[in-house]
């Protein structure tokens, strides 16, 4: 299962939500302003733990997060490794 | 009809993902030019407004971030940013833009206009504006 979540953790549950429906082999993809939870230095980083984690590398990009803040582990990926991972995944929830 | 109302913008929302930053930032800019007292509040994702080195090539939206240095010539110099919102991201003022403004009563010496407060004053600061736009 692909999880997408597109929501700041510190405005909204969304990211939360969603880590406790993870399964096994689950990958959390974080894009527009979902992208601040992969910020290592931030509170909500730890929500992420034991998670696979990928950002959308445009959404960082136009939110002034370097590469170099992102939690440890965490894939930038660009458009077309988004629909990579649509692909790889038999099943997506986008959490709204 | 020419008193000046000390007008307070509330800005809680992350640029990009929603329009209200940007939207905040227009109506800033169209209120300094009514001659108001203009003063702005950064809390919550507000504070991710600043962030420097904003890049939005790659989402085809327009880059607003440049325009807060404008900010100043246009007579809006109270820029206060909320520190435990700050710290709460992993964030400190070196992760932000520097804004400054230039004082005509001080031969246009340059003075920063962000100044990084608590909560606790952030209230006191509130206490003493007439009118809240908050976004």
């Amino acid at each position: 299962m692909l999880h997408i979540v597109n929501k700041s953790p510190y405005d909204r549950n969304s990211l939360d939500t969603a880590v406790s429906y993870k399964a096994d082999g689950d990958i959390f993809l974080l894009i527009e302003d979902g992208v601040y939870a992969a910020m290592k230095s931030g509170a909500a980083a730890s929500k992420l733990d034991g998670c696979s984690v990928s950002v959308l590398g445009a959404d960082i990009a136009a939110r002034g997060i370097a590469e170099d803040k992102l939690i440890d582990g965490v894939s930038v990926i660009d458009y077309a490794g988004f629909v990579d991972l649509v692909e790889a995944n038999e099943k997506v929830q986008s959490w709204l | 009809m020419s008193e000046i109302k000390k007008f307070m913008y509330v800005n809680r929302r992350a640029p990009y993902g929603t329009i209200y930053a940007w939207e905040s930032l227009e109506v800033v800019l169209i209120g300094a030019a009514f001659e108001q007292d203009v003063s702005m509040a950064f809390i919550d994702d507000g504070v991710y407004q600043l962030i420097k080195g904003q890049d939005t090539t790659g989402l085809e939206m327009k880059n607003f971030s440049p325009t807060y240095a404008a900010l100043g010539d246009y007579e809006v110099t109270k820029i206060y940013i909320e520190k435990e919102s700050l710290e709460e991201r992993g964030l400190t003022l070196d992760d932000l833009q520097h804004l400054t403004w230039e004082d005509e009563d001080e031969d246009w010496a340059e003075k920063d206009s962000i100044q990084l407060i608590s909560r606790a004053e952030m209230v006191k600061v509130f206490a003493d504006q007439d009118v809240f736009f908050n976004f």
